[in-house]
């Protein structure tokens, strides 16, 4: 057991959610790797985003244990300390800071001090300004960089925001929904993003488009109100009888 | 944008600091230098006037901070105006010594007329100018992070904190109306004589007030610019713009938010120690909820997240309510005030100067705030179709 734990970044078991009697979550059990990119997927009202919810703090769970690296219980910190510990997170509905440059959320970003009396001083330096060209370039933004980020493509904002993620320079990225609402090209140019991004870092993508699951070709988690329905490869899911059930209905 | 050589105030900034330098040197000298029926002439009553609508003017650039930069819409910024008005009346209380009506030489009139022997223990200190001047600060500062503390993080936001702001400030009405708090109950201080010696009634303390008023202006302006152009106030914007994901980032947000609120509170409490000596009296009244909503209009009316245009509402609003209520059209002032609020937030969402600054700037180059403009879509489209070949 403890050497599964130390060996595992995030372990979630037993977790269980509820709001007002309904269980998002009941019982989901779920082990990411250091290193690894799982995609998890599942019909709407699966607990997808309550799971999110739960490892970055904006949600108690009822009932069960979250941990990071081994050790670190999640229930007990909040948003601004879990975010400090390397978890990122993405959401669902693109969220960047519409009125400011799309330089300015990469520096918002950027990992930094965090307390009030350091932003006080707080100026670009060399290297910062050198890490912010390359995640530029790597989402593809250095034509846009002094844009407002409100006046980005929806695309364009799902890039920033994955930048900002990058920014962070987190341990763990948690990505909902990356490529909802995109075009095909941009769907493709978004799997790229997140298996150039999975090669330093370990990565959640929650997906409804399968054909996004396919191109990333990671394990897979299918959710299913609220706990673990399969796991594994895309292929072996897919032929799962009661994943069929799931998705495709009686 | 382009870098201005204006440094981090900006042109804007920098027009609105000089025509201040200018005020504090024209204004007094018209006053003094001039003789009375002299076309240029400037009455003490006009100036003191003037400098009035400058204390206004602080305060708004103080609420500004909070409500254009950050999202707090404070609406009991009244509440820390007062507070520094009234640590300013105390040590002007002192001073008038045994000049007063009773003649005691330590308790102020009205402490004498209820009977009080000894000053209350929270004034001591107060007949020294250095202890007045830095409560000034403290207790509005002290209020504002006590407040913002406990409301922050609880995480009150919005609506909910704009009323507990007004309760807030409600609450110390109906505390300093009463007698028994040592503050001069319904009618507050006046009869001030002398500030730092000289007396609070002559032309020259009069201008001299003035220019101060001047100076304090530019410099909570100065100082609230360097804090909105820092990398802390682009974590106050992104707070203003979505608060979650700010914390999303690691930023403790309520950290953030008191202690821009105690900054705030303290710039108000200086504007209303500078606004007693030339008002002449601090009451309760200053405490009322509606004078603070009051200033939320004048900044709305300025501008929104400029900091001048705020400065520039204060003025131009009060400029307006003295013009209304000293004619026939007293009675209508407040109509008048609420049709203003109602226009502007219609047709002027910018407030006046966000508008204007719109007319000036040319076309496609959108101010912090537009929705976007035809040319940047055009070159999107341009980008999303080279997606593939790469």
């Amino acid at each position: 057991m403890t050497a599964h734990l130390t060996r595992s970044l995030l372990y979630l078991d037993g977790v269980t959610v509820s709001f007002d009697g309904f269980k998002a979550l009941r019982e989901l059990s779920l082990t990411v790797a250091p290193g690894e990119m799982r995609a998890i997927i599942g019909p709407n009202g699966a607990g997808k985003t309550t799971m999110m919810d739960v490892i970055t703090g904006k949600t108690r769970p009822d009932k069960g244990h979250v941990l990071f690296e081994g050790d670190i219980d999640l229930t007990r910190l909040d948003e601004a300390e879990i975010a400090g510990l390397g978890i990122g997170r993405k959401f669902q509905k693109p969220t960047v800071f519409e009125s400011q440059t799309v330089e300015d959320n990469l520096i918002l970003a950027l990992q930094a001090p965090r307390r009030v009396a350091s932003n006080l001083t707080w100026s670009v330096g060399e290297a910062a300004a050198r890490r912010i060209d390359d995640i530029l370039e790597t989402t593809r933004l250095a034509a846009v960089r002094e844009r407002r980020a409100g006046s980005l493509s929806h695309g364009q904002k799902q890039w920033l925001e994955i930048g900002m993620l990058l920014a962070q320079e987190p341990k763990l990225l948690l990505v909902d929904e990356p490529v909802a609402g995109m075009t095909d090209a941009e769907t493709a140019e978004t799997a790229r993003l997140l298996k150039e991004i999975a090669q330093h870092h370990s990565v959640v993508v929650v997906e409804h488009d399968m054909s996004f699951v396919a191109e990333l070709g990671v394990q897979v988690t299918v959710l299913h109100e609220g706990s673990v329905l399969a796991e594994g490869s895309l292929d072996k899911v897919s032929a799962d009888e009661r994943v069929i059930e799931v998705y495709l209905g009686r | 944008m382009r870098a201005s050589s204006f440094g981090f105030v900006g042109p804007l900034g920098a027009g609105f600091l000089a025509l201040l330098a200018i005020a504090a040197i024209l204004v007094p000298l018209a006053n003094l230098a001039l003789p009375v029926g002299s076309a240029l002439h400037v009455s003490t009553a006009a100036m003191s006037l003037a400098g009035k609508y400058l204390c206004y003017a602080l305060l708004a650039v103080a609420l500004d901070l909070v409500w254009g930069y950050c999202g707090i819409l404070s609406l009991g910024h009244g509440a820390f105006f007062a507070l520094g008005g009234y640590a300013m009346g105390m040590y002007l209380m002192r001073q008038i010594g045994s000049r007063g009506v009773y003649g005691n030489p330590s308790l102020p009139d009205f402490m004498v007329f209820l009977n009080w022997t000894k000053l209350p223990w929270y004034w001591t200190g107060f007949d020294l100018f250095p202890v007045a001047a830095l409560m000034v600060l403290v207790a509005p500062g002290l209020l504002a992070f006590v407040f913002g503390w406990f409301a922050f993080r609880s995480r009150v936001t919005g609506v909910y904190l704009s009323i507990i702001t007004q309760a807030m400030t409600y609450a110390l009405q109906l505390a300093f109306f009463r007698n028994d708090m040592g503050f001069g109950g319904n009618n507050g201080m006046t009869d001030f004589k002398d500030v730092l010696g000289f007396p609070v009634q002559a032309d020259a303390t009069r201008a001299a007030l003035f220019t101060i008023t001047c100076v304090a202006l530019g410099g909570g302006y100065l100082l609230c610019r360097a804090l909105v152009t820092s990398k802390l106030g682009k974590v106050l914007i992104a707070i203003r713009d979505a608060e979650s994901r700010v914390r999303f980032l690691g930023y403790r947000v309520e950290n953030y938010k008191v202690f821009v609120f105690t900054i705030s509170a303290c710039l108000a409490g200086l504007a209303g120690a500078l606004y007693v000596p030339q008002i002449g009296i601090i009451n309760p009244s200053e405490f009322a909820p509606g004078n603070s909503i009051e200033m939320v209009i004048w900044v709305a009316v300025g501008g929104r997240g400029t900091l001048v245009g705020a400065a520039l509402g204060a003025i131009l609003v009060n400029y307006a309510k003295t013009l209304f209520t000293s004619g026939a059209m007293a009675e209508y002032w407040l109509f008048a005030l609420g049709g203003l609020f109602v226009v502007v937030t219609l047709f002027l969402p910018k407030g006046v100067l966000g508008a204007a600054m719109d007319r000036l700037r040319p076309r496609g180059e959108p101010l912090p705030g537009n929705g976007p403009s035809p040319q940047p879509l055009a070159t999107t489209t341009v980008e999303e179709t080279s997606i593939p070949a790469s």
